[in-house]
């Protein structure tokens, strides 16, 4: 709770600066240092409350009907607490040199509220159990996220990017409203405690109705697909700090409320329920990536990753739905453990690369990676913790995002077993469709690490490029650790899960996952399979060394000289011949045709012959098919609907005194029949 | 625990010196084939043994990603060695790491190849990275889809489980989604080893060419590391290949009489398999680059109709 109170300070002094407007170089960092201290507190308080096993709660009655500010801190919200304040604490690290540096100095005090702001209602996002405060903890979260993406408000795309997010959160948090109400309606409380296991007594109509009505409404949040429009558009405006935090921990709070619902509202749902999860699951993934390899914004791209990972997260909490309704808790116990550690695990690597990204745009002032290359000369500790976040984020051995998908395929696996029926198929065929998934991801983060960081740069900017400074290297820096930790000290890792899985489905889960003193990974069994990240990394290690030490003992002899690389018998080798983003991904938009729907058009200027061309314009796109297809239509409709009831605003008082006299008839008569 | 260390031994061993010479044993019985004299079989380690003396320029333009990626290559691809069932039934270290981690294995190796061609800023780096990338990612479903059914059989992922298992019923290879499996295992293999018709690991044409374009830029020892764990790459999955789909003659102790006889079983199936790989190659041209994705549906199909079949039969 002291961490609240920071946070809370935090906002209160960074208002206050911007009231007085008078600003010194300590004033951001001051600001900073209490969010840390905000991170650092909750992280200690979710540290313990996971691993002492003990439940903090505390309550406030507001004086207003059904509204108490009550806050529990049980494991499943201890969980999430845990992943914002890794995240907080290293994004506050990074803003005390970013918010100066890339800020315009009156404004870090607003700035700093806002972001202090975000925090503090994300923490009661996580915490708050009961249905309006948990409500009006989401909507101060929404807002205040708001007010970060649009904080560049010069820039149009900024203001596009934020509006869109803002429509399309009112249009989820009125759906989850919805399905909060009628899930309190049937428990006849509001309290979170209340609704526990609420959905076993619902009828089924009542209960499929709120189930949908919840997972669009926190899907919106997550952006699973087809719900995703606005978070490509509005993570990569933001500032880089708010744009790791919103891809790693502000859309998390979409699959906290999904796990919040599906597994400790409801108990057993039928078959439909985990099916759609687990569809929507690998749409979300498999179009997520392939979007991505598409992009050459920097943090577009990434953006769009945090799309496929929602769709990883997806995958495992909907075979933990199916595994549930088939009646095998342990199956589902795997499978939800996957999910969450999934959950923390994109956490952590997408904060970091985001982190990383922000500092390449500050040094090469752009997000174009066309524009990039040759960094890893100029700035080497942000390329080496990009390439840490990257091979984490495509699933390789042996960091954290390895661990997560090897869980998921051991669920999806172990799944084929749950039932006999036919169902049995989507098991297998989903965990083919992660490999897709993940072989498309490695592929996307060569191309995105490759031609950002490697070879000549291709702008003047990146050749001018220098390393940022030493907090933001240093946020990168415990972030990269965190995955390396997560990923070789899994197994160590895994009780911590024990107690959420005791909450929602009664049995502790590691003893079944963990063999070996800790050092060994098991899908429930040793003979069903086994991972030790940990062995692997120090063979990996050892046999690494095999050739070099070959090398030493008989290679000392043999020369080594720097040259050109081949241009070909040009003269000399320049960033013009350098492979572009758009030509690495070029096979794979041929191969996608049908779903990108390419279109390119190329003008070339001729003097003599066309084969000797003076200048050549080439321009490419791919159709974004969500939006032409759906929202278009939609945003039509809705205008359409909107210029009819036009009709009915005549601007004529005495029209209007009517609708008040009728509206007011009508409500009397409803009351008196009610 | 003596038990354990001879087994990673041999099987280190194993791998390390076994694969130059299948590789060269495909290389001689494909010239045969065309009517051409060919090399020894002996000629990669002789090239090895070359190529590990000679001097070596590195790019200017290139980082320390260059100078890593034959290490990291090296070593991956060794590991998932050391994970596979090659003569015995129970791999050395398959405890640590199931398939699912050789193929993973294997795809950090290959990221860090592809990051090496982007490295040297010249075309061909990019051009061969990029079409690896491709190539390999629309093979994983296929891959990992006939990996599953062939799991799903044994109830594991673990391999040395999966081998006992597939010893347990040696006949089983003439089971439809067994057979299917291993076509579907057989297309992939051919594509992940970057042979004809998928890739032509003899040409250095820019149009054709994809390994090579990626390690255009290497030379010297270097070279000769990626070389090397690229013929290892190709005896891992064989070797997966042959052991889960015809166990055969797997040993199940680390004796010597039983290593002997297993060893020569082993070299057997290899040869066998590397045989058909020959013909494939002889038979077919080289398909054009975006043909490739159909032959790989295929295979994706294929693998599809071995799932679908284990819950027929």
């Amino acid at each position: 709770m002291a961490g609240l109170l920071a946070y809370a300070l935090g906002m209160a002094a960074g208002l206050a600066g911007y009231a007085w407007k008078r600003t010194g170089a300590w004033f951001p960092k001051l600001l900073c240092f209490l969010s840390l201290t905000g991170a650092l507190l909750e992280l200690a308080a979710s540290l313990g409350a996971l691993f002492s096993r003990s439940e903090l709660a505390w309550s406030l009655s507001s004086g207003i009907p059904y509204l108490t500010y009550s806050v529990r801190l049980d494991p499943l919200s201890a969980y999430f607490v845990l992943a914002l304040s890794l995240l907080a604490a290293a994004a506050s690290v990074y803003s005390f040199d970013y918010i100066p540096r890339s800020l315009p100095g009156d404004s870090s005090g607003v700035f700093s509220f806002f972001l202090n702001l975000l925090l503090l209602s994300l923490t009661l996002v996580f915490t708050a159990s009961s249905v309006l405060f948990f409500l009006i903890a989401w909507e101060l979260m929404t807002v205040s996220a708001y007010f970060l993406v649009v904080f560049h408000h010069e820039s149009e795309e900024s203001r596009k990017g934020g509006l869109l997010y803002l429509l399309m959160s009112r249009g989820g948090s009125g759906m989850m409203l919805i399905g909060f109400l009628l899930l309190a309606v049937g428990a006849g409380s509001l309290d979170f405690t209340a609704l526990h296991g609420i959905g076993q007594t619902l009828t089924p109509s009542f209960g499929a109705a709120a189930f949908l009505l919840l997972f669009l409404g926190f899907g919106v949040k997550a952006g699973i697909i087809p719900l995703h429009i606005w978070l490509p558009a509005a993570h990569p405006v933001a500032p880089s700090n708010i744009s790791a935090l919103m891809s790693g921990i502000v859309i998390k709070a979409g699959i906290y409320g999904m796990a919040r619902v599906f597994f400790d509202f409801y108990g057993a749902l039928p078959v439909w329920a985990g099916m759609s999860v687990l569809v929507i699951g690998i749409v979300s993934a498999l179009l997520g990536v392939l979007y991505a390899l598409m992009e050459h914004d920097l943090k577009r791209l990434l953006a769009y990753h945090s799309i496929e990972n929602i769709g990883i997260i997806l995958m495992g909490f909907g075979a933990a739905l199916l595994f549930r309704s088939f009646g095998y808790p342990k199956l589902a116990a795997l499978a939800l453990v996957a999910g969450l550690f999934h959950a923390l695990n994109h956490a952590v690597f997408k904060c970091l690369l985001f982190l990383s990204a922000g500092g390449v745009l500050q040094a090469a002032h752009t997000r174009n990676m066309e524009q990039m290359g040759g960094l890893i000369r100029r700035m080497p500790s942000t390329a080496l913790f990009f390439l840490v976040g990257a091979i984490a984020i495509s699933g390789l051995p042996p960091l954290n995002g390895f661990v997560s998908e090897w869980l998921t395929y051991q669920a999806l696996l172990s799944g084929y077993g749950a039932t006999p029926t036919l169902t049995r198929l989507a098991f297998p065929v989903a965990g083919a469709l992660l490999a897709l998934t993940a072989a498309l991801a490695a592929a996307c983060f060569v191309k995105a690490f490759g031609i950002t960081f490697l070879a000549l740069p291709r702008g003047e900017e990146a050749a001018k490029a220098r390393e940022v400074s030493f907090s933001m290297r240093s946020a990168m820096a415990a972030l990269a650790l965190v995955c390396v930790l997560l990923g070789l000290g899994a197994a160590w890792f895994l009780p911590v899960f024990d107690p959420i899985i005791q909450q929602v489905l009664g049995f502790a889960v590691s003893p079944n996952l963990v063999a070996g003193n800790g050092l060994i990974l098991t899908a429930g069994s040793l003979r069903s399979g086994s991972v030790s990240t940990a062995v692997m990394a120090v063979l990996l290690m050892l046999l690494g060394a095999m050739p070099l030490l070959g090398w030493l003992v008989w290679g000392r002899k043999s020369t080594r000289a720097a040259g050109p690389a081949w241009d070909c018998g040009l003269p000399g080798l320049t960033a013009e011949n350098e492979y572009t983003a758009t030509a690495f991904s070029k096979p794979l938009r041929m191969i996608f045709a049908a779903l990108f729907r390419p279109r390119r058009e190329i003008q070339a200027e001729f003097e003599v012959s066309p084969y000797y061309p003076k200048a050549i314009r080439f321009e490419s796109e791919i159709e974004p098919t969500f939006e032409k297809h759906v929202y278009d239509p939609l945003r039509h409709s809705v205008l359409a609907a909107a210029s009819w009831m036009r009709r009915i605003q005549t601007g004529s008082i005495h029209a209007y005194l009517t609708y008040i006299f009728v509206t007011l008839v009508l409500l009397l008569l409803f009351g008196v029949r009610g | 625990m003596i038990e354990q260390v001879v087994g990673v031994v041999t099987q280190m061993a194993l791998v390390l010196f076994l694969s130059p010479l299948i590789a060269g044993f495909i290389r001689t019985l494909k010239a045969r084939l065309q009517t051409r004299r060919g090399p020894s079989v002996l000629q990669p380690y002789r090239d090895l043994y070359k190529l590990w003396r000679k001097g070596m320029v590195i790019p200017e333009t290139a980082s320390w990603i260059f100078t890593a990626t034959p290490y990291v290559l090296f070593a991956t691809t060794l590991l998932a060695g050391l994970l596979i069932p090659a003569i015995s039934a129970q791999a050395p270290l398959s405890l640590f790491g199931g398939v699912l981690a050789v193929v993973y294995l294997l795809a950090l190796g290959r990221f860090f190849l592809a990051l090496g061609g982007l490295d040297t800023g010249s075309s061909f780096g990019g051009l061969g990275s990029s079409r690896e990338m491709t190539i390999s990612a629309i093979a994983e479903p296929a891959l990992m889809l006939a990996v599953f059914t062939v799991a799903l059989g044994a109830g594991s992922t673990n391999l040395s489980v999966v081998a006992q298992s597939a010893l347990g019923q040696s006949w089983r290879f003439l089971a439809p989604s067994q057979m299917l499996a291993f076509a579907a295992l057989f297309i992939a293999l051919i594509a992940e080893t970057g042979r004809i018709p998928v890739d032509n690991p003899a040409t250095h044409l820019e149009l054709t060419m994809i390994h090579e374009a990626m390690i255009l830029e290497y030379s010297g020892p270097y070279l000769g590391l990626i070389e090397w764990s690229a013929a290892m790459k190709q005896l891992v999955l064989m070797a997966l290949l042959v052991n889960v789909f015809f166990p055969f003659g797997l040993s199940s102790d680390w004796s010597p009489t039983a290593i002997l006889i297993s060893l020569l079983w082993f070299s057997a199936k290899l040869l066998v398999l590397a045989a058909a790989v020959v013909l494939v190659e002889t038979t077919n041209a080289k398909l054009r680059l975006f043909r490739v994705p159909e032959l790989l549906a295929v295979a994706f199909v294929l693998s599809a109709m071995a799932l679908i079949s284990t819950f027929l039969f």
